[in-house]
């Protein structure tokens, strides 16, 4: 039970981050890599500001606002100088990197359990014991967060954005002007990741500066877990999935360590778990065609 | 005030290297608005590359081009989307794939207006608007609103896209072989509802075309283009009584050559 419940708490955190992935990885066709330094950035600036007497919600806020400045710096690199998108993720990735120690104060690992006072956004509001607390705060961010987008995403600037996403000689023939609209979507992914971080700080209790390695291909597999199951859905419709592909992906890795896998070789499941989930459909339609060919075999043969 | 105004227009790729072209060799244009001119001109005559100078995706090397009095020789293709709208060859570069036939409409409708995020993008007051105007295509798309306008056939994307870039008056229409992608049949059905669209808005248009019957048959005036010159360029009366062997001698008389461009000759 205990599994169960924390995987659903750690779901609903990482769904925050899959959802930021989600807006560059499907709106713009971009796999951006700058979710490794803005998840851990997120965490960072949470964790300095609340060692720092900041109450819980003001450094939560600080958190996303990093975040979407990480996201700005990557937006105008790609969008400005022309950098390819997965260089221009790498880049700011590498230099978040020291950001990060600087703003932990040049320490790989910020507690927040060490003053009994400080109040973290999930201490500060308890509905439960710890881990119901995460869940319904956590809840309630991700409820927040989809409202906004897909109101955000079906206004006319909105409408623009995933038009950018979709055909940009289109869109810059109506008037769009794609830079913009890349780099807003840019920072509001990059925030909403950082946002992730900064939970996941508060709720293990600590910021840790390698905490980011592997969030794109977690917040992938989330993404791809919702597709496999459901498609065709509307924009809010998959921002709602993701929450359970998360949280699926969360339970699979729960009990791979309850099964006894030590969890230094976790990364490399991760990795492994990715590439199952992007071979699924070329399997699925390998496995169609290999069918129909037996079936027009047999026809064939009884005419 | 002249809708369009081009003045010793040269285009150079890869200048200063062996492999220089020279694509636009000075072109002197004006288009009086509600002029429909009709463009046509061998492979590498440089059609597109005019189009795609005045729409923006070009930067130019050397001349000026003014829309309605605005110089846009420096502009970005979306800071031009105020006074142009574009329908492109491929029936898919005018409309995005994934969104709904009320949201690439409703994108058109506000070409070059500033786009805020407290509006909704679609409104539903506009959609009486676009289901009349859906329904005058006679292609049945006023019930289909919602639907992913990628799922549409290329004949019913191009004439979405035709009503999109006459959705927002411009000053300015350019067609490039919009209907080249197209089968015969629905090839004519939206040349015909572009005929029907720019003149009964006065739209002044510049159509390029491979087809020398479309040519002579729509617009109010043609140009053809050669090595980069505009070496024909026939309006008013005398255009209406132009047939294609006319136009084959004016292009030998003017530039020297045979036209020998199969595209041109034979469709």
């Amino acid at each position: 039970m205990s599994i169960i419940t924390s995987s659903v708490s750690q779901g609903f955190l990482w769904s925050i981050m899959a959802i930021g992935v989600y807006l560059t990885f499907r709106i713009l066709d971009i796999a951006d890599m700058t979710a490794e330094g803005s998840f851990p950035l997120g965490a960072a600036v949470t964790a300095r500001a609340l060692t720092t007497g900041h109450g819980p919600i003001a450094a939560t806020l600080y958190g996303f606002i990093a975040g979407a400045l990480a996201g700005l710096v990557s937006g105008l690199l790609h969008t400005k100088l022309k950098i390819p998108d997965l260089l221009t993720g790498i880049l700011t990735m590498t230099g978040l990197y020291s950001i990060n120690l600087w703003v932990m104060g040049l320490t790989s690992n910020l507690s927040l359990t060490t003053d009994p006072k400080l109040k973290t956004i999930f201490s500060r509001f308890p509905v439960g014991d710890d881990t119901t607390t995460v869940i319904v705060i956590g809840a309630i961010i991700v409820v927040i967060v989809i409202a906004l987008l897909v109101m955000f995403f079906n206004t006319e600037m909105g409408l623009a954005a995933r038009a950018v996403g979709n055909n940009q000689a289109m869109s810059a023939a109506n008037g769009i002007n794609n830079d913009n609209m890349k780099i807003i979507v840019y920072m509001v992914s990059n925030g909403l990741i950082a946002l992730a971080g900064s939970l996941m700080a508060q709720s293990n209790g600590y910021a840790d500066v390698s905490m980011g390695i592997g969030t794109l291909v977690i917040a992938l597999s989330a993404i791809i877990i919702a597709e496999i199951f459901l498609h065709n859905l509307s924009f809010g419709m998959r921002l709602v999935t993701i929450i359970g592909g998360a949280i699926i992906y969360r339970l699979i890795i729960a009990l791979v360590l309850e099964l006894g896998v030590d969890p230094n070789y976790l990364r490399l499941f991760y990795a492994l778990m990715l590439v199952l989930f992007l071979a699924i459909p070329t399997v699925q339609n390998r496995f169609r065609q290999w069918e129909q060919r037996q079936a027009n075999r047999k026809r064939m043969s009884e005419d | 005030m002249p809708a369009l105004e081009i003045k010793a227009l040269h285009q150079y790729f890869e200048q200063g290297t062996v492999n220089e072209n020279h694509a636009l060799q000075g072109i002197d244009l004006t288009l009086e608005p509600g002029e429909f001119l009709t463009i046509i001109g061998g492979n590498g005559a440089g059609k597109s590359t005019l189009l795609n100078s005045i729409a923006g995706s070009l930067p130019v090397t050397h001349g000026q081009i003014k829309i309605a009095d605005h110089d846009v020789t420096y502009q970005t293709v979306a800071k031009r989307a105020k006074l142009i709208s574009r329908v492109f060859q491929d029936p898919k570069s005018g409309t995005a794939p994934l969104l709904t036939v009320e949201e690439n409409l409703s994108l058109a409708l506000r070409r070059g207006a500033w786009r805020n995020f407290w509006r909704p993008g679609v409104k539903k007051s506009d959609r009486a608007l676009f289901k009349e105007k859906l329904a005058s295509l006679n292609l049945g798309l006023e019930d289909r609103l919602s639907a992913e306008i990628g799922l549409l056939s290329g004949g019913q994307r191009q004439a979405i896209t035709l009503l999109m870039a006459t959705l927002q008056m411009p000053e300015l229409l350019l067609l490039d072989e919009h209907t080249a992608a197209l089968d015969p049949q629905t090839s004519a059905t939206v040349m015909q509802l572009t005929d029907q669209l720019v003149r009964a808005q006065s739209i002044t248009t510049l159509m390029i075309t491979h087809n020398m019957q479309d040519a002579i048959k729509y617009g109010t005036r043609l140009i053809m283009l050669d090595h980069g010159r505009i070496v024909v360029d026939v309006g008013g009366a005398e255009k209406q009584g132009l047939t294609v062997p006319d136009l084959m001698r004016m292009f030998k008389e003017q530039s020297g050559s045979e036209l020998t461009d199969d595209a041109v000759l034979l469709s």
